[in-house]
């Protein structure tokens, strides 16, 4: 593993008191802004998923290639 | 010295027809091509040169031919970008031109997609009401049928091929982690599981040799076969037939750039030995890994990761670019395989920018999450199969990408282009500019070869052995000067 890596880590690790409570209150805000993010993308594969998955995939063959 | 990478993927599409069940595919995909080609479909292709049965072993082929496609009146084109489109077995296959570097290789991949999505619309107004067809670029239909995206690579034909396949194998073992286009469900024949758990890669399943010519059975994670498309003497076109297909720009640069610079330190015998035990099963395990923390054993008697084994590769590119080679593109290559590698260790799902298995991961987890949805869902395995759908409209890698949650490294303009125009650094300038320019006087065309037909009594044949000749730099000025075939023969000629 380079040094880079190594000191990242080392970093991660390091640190304590308020900042970490810091690191941890803006931690929260990124995993809701993902979680709101995420929403809008399963919502958008809602719309344009194709009808009736079970028979859709069980039609799905493919036979020969290469 | 190595030699220049001279580089294209081919690709199998995966074809389906709604509201028609009993469809047949090799016809539905030659219609589709057909109906694209228009007039292109007159220009034959030139068989003389080929011999896929011939081994880079030095076996000599022991099974008479079947017949080809082309035996059938089956689609098989040659495009103005210098790309060849046709059906293979059951499938629309797209073969990009040769490019000269990996990210002109990502444009004109990305070109193949726009010219399936387009061949989709165009066939669609031809067929019958409530029929549409469906096209997926990925690799199996989870039923334990897969085809494939192969890799192509000019390497020298001095390079012993035993050290290809020692230095080839463990690269191709590990570089799973970044080039696998993730998929539900286990398919190996030896596995009676059926876990539907999600693993790296479309294609570890399906191999199970090391070393071999067979690309339909017993698939082997080194591919021998031995038909150069160029001049035999100097060269191999290295066959690789181990990877996913690709949505992800970065995955595909990755995959394409990586090996190609491998390749290089290959033919300068700059690798050391990192021979793996068991390479077959550690396939298997490094794709069914997605934490990317398994351990696989080497010869040398170390227990490595795959992400630990590529940092081994890479440290020896770095060095290798430093010392040898400094060709364009590396700099940038070298920056973006270290920075993957790292996310790799840091946290593998942060890469869901940037790689397909990823990607594809966070929607299935996210989708199961909010429904709970066991993982044998067949919502989950119609996200698997709908992130690789081509339309722009319906496929879900599509839709990230509209929204700007993918990387991108190239441009929609840049695509656009390569759907009808050739690179400008390999001989697939000469092929397409003549194909644009002279297209009624072309009888047949290869990838080493144009067939044309005058007028006069023999058909002229232009051989076109060295991949790196009939650039623009070689032959815009001639093509400028040959307002039709016959002059652009004579000034080849004189």
């Amino acid at each position: 593993m380079p040094q880079e890596q190594e000191q990242k880590k080392a970093q991660k690790k390091a640190g304590g008191g308020a900042e970490a409570e810091a690191g941890q209150v803006q931690a929260s805000k990124k995993g809701e802004k993902l979680k709101e993010e995420m929403d809008e993308i399963l919502d958008e594969i809602d719309s344009v998923l194709e009808e009736n998955a079970e028979e859709f995939i069980k039609s799905y063959v493919q036979k020969g290639g290469e | 010295m190595a030699l220049p990478k001279v580089i294209g993927t081919e690709t199998e599409y995966g074809i389906a027809a709604v509201g028609a069940p009993d469809f047949n595919p090799v016809l539905a995909s030659s219609l589709l091509i057909n109906t694209y080609a228009g007039a292109l479909r007159r220009i034959r292709w030139d068989y003389e040169q080929e011999s896929p049965l011939r081994d880079a072993r030095g076996f000599e082929p022991v099974q008479v031919r079947e017949p080809t496609e082309e035996d059938m009146g089956l689609a098989n084109v040659i495009l103005s970008n210098g790309a060849r489109y046709y059906v293979d077995h059951a499938h629309p296959e797209y073969s990009t031109p040769e490019c000269a570097n990996p990210r002109e290789l990502v444009v004109h991949d990305k070109a193949g997609e726009r010219i399936l999505e387009r061949s989709l619309l165009e066939v669609d107004r031809i067929l019958p009401p409530r029929q549409r067809l469906n096209i997926y670029k990925n690799n199996t239909d989870g039923k334990g049928n897969s085809y494939g995206t192969h890799e192509n690579y000019l390497v020298d034909r001095q390079t012993p091929f035993g050290r290809i396949v020692r230095d080839l194998t463990p690269f191709f073992v590990s570089r799973q982690v970044f080039t696998g286009a993730g998929k539900l469900g286990f398919e190996a024949t030896w596995d009676d599981s059926r876990s539907p758990a999600f693993q790296l890669t479309q294609r570890a399943d399906f191999f199970e040799a090391e070393v071999g010519l067979e690309t339909t059975l017993k698939r082997p994670i080194i591919n021998t076969r031995d038909e150069p498309h160029a001049d035999p003497d100097k060269y191999r076109r290295l066959h690789v037939i181990i990877g996913d297909a690709n949505m992800c720009e970065v995955a595909t640069y990755l995959k394409l750039g990586t090996t190609a610079l491998v390749l290089k330190m290959i033919e300068d015998e700059f690798l050391p030995d990192l021979t793996l035990l068991g390479p077959v099963a550690a396939l298997h395990e490094v794709s069914r890994d997605i934490s990317c923390t398994t351990h696989i054993r080497l010869a040398d008697g170390r227990r490595l990761s795959a992400v630990q084994l590529q940092w081994e590769y890479l440290e020896h590119a770095k060095k290798y670019v430093q010392q040898e080679d400094a060709g364009p593109g590396h700099a940038e290559l070298l920056v973006r395989w270290e920075a993957v590698l790292s996310a790799l260790e840091d946290d593998p799902l942060s890469l869901h920018r940037e790689l397909d298995w990823v990607a594809k991961y966070r929607l299935l987890d996210g989708y199961r999450e909010r429904d709970g949805l066991e993982w044998s869902d067949p919502k989950l395995r119609l996200i698997d199969l709908q992130y690789h759908d081509v339309r722009r409209d319906k496929g879900l890698y599509y839709r990230l990408e509209k929204s700007g949650k993918v990387e991108r490294l190239t441009t929609d303009g840049e695509i656009e282009r390569a759907v009808t125009e050739p690179p400008e650094d390999t001989r697939a300038y000469f092929r397409g500019q003549c194909i644009s320019r002279y297209q009624d006087a072309i009888a047949a065309a290869s990838w080493d070869s144009m067939i044309f037909d005058t007028g006069q009594e023999a058909l002229q044949r232009i051989p076109m052995r060295e991949p790196l000749r009939g650039t623009a730099a070689h032959v815009a000025d001639l093509l400028e000067r040959s307002p039709d075939p016959t002059t652009l023969i004579d000034l080849l000629q004189g």
